[in-house]
């Protein structure tokens, strides 16, 4: 983290708002991550922590407020755009491509950081930025044993796994993790919370996780939504010692 | 996650690029097959069934470019094919007599060219839409282009169509295109040289990108893709084969039809596609072939052949949706361990009983066709050589027997022969 207090947020949130119809799912959240900090969002189910990350990536589009990347606008646009200027998501629900192999999966997810766009009059076999980066990124996220395996064939922990792998393929400065560990055995939950603090070294990382042991472990600051409203943001421990969280939503679980 | 079967890590895709021969072997081999082909089958009629192949495969290969490489459902891919066979028709007819230095075989990229260019204009409206959606607009436009068949009657030559005659265009290399061999070669090569860059599309980023957006196109967005241009993209350069592959028709049959645009013809490109199984690049050549040869060969036999292709094609959604390229790679784990002998007898004890039901089910619909359709011709029919009444209760009997026992005894060898299959498949791992 060599990043002036000064400096632009990596994302700013100011006024957001979000409504399905008469429901008010985001109640204007104002949120500022400094480049390079790890940052976690947690709250009570329906709080709106999902909602929240499909506003930022561009999945829905805000009913107010604006998003900031780095200072630039990003509000309302497409998910793609988003993706181009360096913030990556996974998803709760395993998201991948389960048809495509493991390498095909992350390979996909280099090629348009890698400026091959659309090209369709090279042969992708020949490219060897990419393929190299693939390969690191393989090795990075522990499975480059499982290359060829078609993805959807994956024990359930390697798709999460290969999920932070497309995250961090393109090379994106700020990625937003949802839930990375739900569903995990307490093993694979601590294999994970590695592979995470090492993928978001020199990176902005914004996740959303239930497992409060996992959240004060890698947190530099964590933000608390209750009912679409951030309610307290700040370090852990000043969190776990907050009233107002304690009896918003950790109440008797946090000791 | 522990409990790896095999802890060796597979070679991992090399960079450097493979030799040449195993580079472009295949297609060495595909291009000495199509050459050798005329000398196995030598006859005017199977030389002008390979001719319709050849046409059908490029046909097949561009719709798969749609369905099983994006992930696309069309029902109106024989607009592209019918409209690039018409402008190919029209180009031809507008060089006749005018000392053109076009020859013949150039022809077909006007046929590919209008198939681009109306993929482009149809993929603008018809791919801002993905799934359903999509399906029901290419429905529309097949619609539309049919019907304006009927308007334009000029353009689109009405009830007789447009008729073109491919022998007087200038005789490059002294061909004529006469005689049917030489439109063979024509098509032989047109169709390699199209199905050669389809295959090289599917292995580019683009082809990569657009399985990726079959499997999941909401994801694709996320990194970094617009899945609206990848759809367009795939629709209009579909668009483009399929266009070569209509002016290819248009100079093999020398007579374009508005027929070959409408919905039907959209519907046979789906059943070859799909019968010959969409997850696999060889699939639509294979299906091509297959059902373009049991069209003539049905048709040929029996009035109601389109009923027996509707069993097929249900036949195979239901039991192999992989298609028959699914079935012959399903054969490869054998090969590789040398097991097929031991799995082959068994297959064969399931077509047997498999061929008796069929044999059953067949008598049941050529007896209900004789009765309820060629009631004129009376109750006296011939099947399999076989001539008896219909109109008696003795070859219902009998044909239902045929269908129920076969079924039973198919669905018995068929257990016992996956049973057999997994055991030799799994052979390598006893100890």
């Amino acid at each position: 983290m060599t990043v002036s207090p000064n400096s632009v947020p990596a994302l700013e949130l100011s006024g957001l708002e979000k409504s399905f119809g008469p429901m008010k799912i985001i109640r204007g959240i104002d949120l500022d991550i400094p480049s390079g900090e790890r940052h976690a969002v947690i709250g009570p189910n329906g709080a709106g922590k999902s909602t929240l990350f499909h506003l930022i990536s561009g999945h829905y589009r805000p009913s107010g407020g604006t998003v900031k990347l780095h200072g630039d606008d990003i509000t309302g646009l497409q998910p793609e755009l988003i993706a181009r200027r360096g913030l990556s998501r996974s998803f709760q629900v395993t998201n991948i491509f389960p048809q495509l192999s493991v390498w095909e999966n992350v390979r996909c997810a280099t090629l348009w950081a890698m400026g091959y766009k659309y090209s369709f009059w090279r042969n992708v076999e020949s490219l060897t930025d990419a393929r190299e980066r693939t390969e690191q990124i393989l090795t990075e996220i522990n499975m480059l044993d499982r290359w060829n395996m078609p993805a959807g064939v994956l024990a359930y922990a390697e798709q999460r796994a290969l999920e932070i792998g497309l995250a961090i393929a393109s090379n994106a400065d700020t990625i937003l993790l949802d839930e990375p560990m739900a569903g995990m055995s307490h093993g694979e939950t601590e294999h994970m919370v590695g592979l995470i603090r090492q993928v978001s070294e020199n990176r902005t990382l914004l996740m959303i996780e239930h497992d409060m042991s996992v959240v004060f472990d890698l947190a530099d600051r964590i933000s608390v939504l209750v009912y679409g409203e951030v309610i307290a943001s700040d370090t852990p421990e000043r969190i776990k010692a907050n009233p107002a969280v304690q009896q918003a939503y950790l109440g008797t679980e946090v000791v | 996650m522990n409990q790896k079967i095999d802890t060796r890590i597979p070679a991992l895709p090399s960079g450097r690029r493979s030799s040449f021969l195993a580079r472009y072997g295949i297609w060495i081999v595909v291009a000495i097959v199509l050459a050798g082909l005329p000398y196995v089958f030598s006859s005017g009629l199977a030389l002008s069934t390979m001719c319709m192949m050849g046409t059908m495969i490029i046909f097949a290969l561009s719709y798969n470019m749609l369905l099983g490489q994006t992930g696309l459902l069309s029902f109106g891919h024989a607009v592209f094919f019918g409209l690039g066979g018409f402008l190919t028709a029209w180009a031809m007819n507008a060089v006749v007599g005018t000392d053109s230095p076009l020859p013949l075989f150039l022809f077909p990229i006007i046929g590919g060219f209008t198939g681009l260019v109306f993929g482009v204009i149809f993929g603008a409206v018809s791919t801002r839409r993905s799934g359903t959606a999509f399906a029901m607009i290419t429905l529309g436009i097949a619609e539309l282009v049919s019907s304006s068949a009927l308007i334009l009657r000029h353009f689109f030559g009405g009830e007789e169509g447009i008729t073109v005659d491919r022998t007087d265009m200038i005789h490059l290399f002294g061909l004529s295109f006469g005689p049917q061999i030489q439109v063979y070669y024509l098509i032989a090569v047109w169709c390699l040289i199209s199905a050669t860059a389809m295959y090289a599309l599917t292995c580019t980023p683009f082809g990569r990108i657009c399985n990726a957006v079959r499997d999941n196109a909401e994801r694709v967005r996320f990194i970094g893709y617009n899945t609206q241009t990848v759809r367009f993209m795939a629709f209009s350069l579909s668009g483009l084969f399929a266009g070569i592959g209509g002016g290819l028709a248009a100079i093999n049959f020398e007579i374009m039809n508005s027929a070959q645009m409408g919905v039907g013809e959209s519907g046979a490109v789906i059943l070859m596609t799909y019968i010959g199984g969409i997850g696999n690049f060889a699939g639509p050549i294979i299906g091509a072939v297959v059902v373009t040869y049991l069209q003539l060969m049905l048709s040929d036999i029996t009035d109601v052949w389109q009923l027996y292709f509707g069993l097929l094609f249900i036949g195979m959604v239901m039991y192999a949706p992989n298609g028959l390229a699914g079935l012959l790679a399903l054969q490869q784990p054998l090969l590789q361990t040398r097991q097929l002998h031991r799995v082959a007898p068994y297959y064969a004890l399931a077509l047997a009983p498999g061929l008796v039901a069929i044999t059953g089910l067949s008598m049941v619909i050529e007896m209900t066709y004789q009765l309820s359709v060629k009631t004129a011709a009376g109750p006296a029919m011939e099947f399999f050589g076989v001539t008896f009444n219909a109109n008696v209760p003795l070859p219902w009997i009998i044909a239902v027997v045929l269908f129920a026992a076969g079924v039973w005894l198919f669905l018995r060898a068929a257990r016992l022969a996956g049973h057999v299959y997994s055991e030799a498949v799994t052979w390598r791992k006893m100890p």
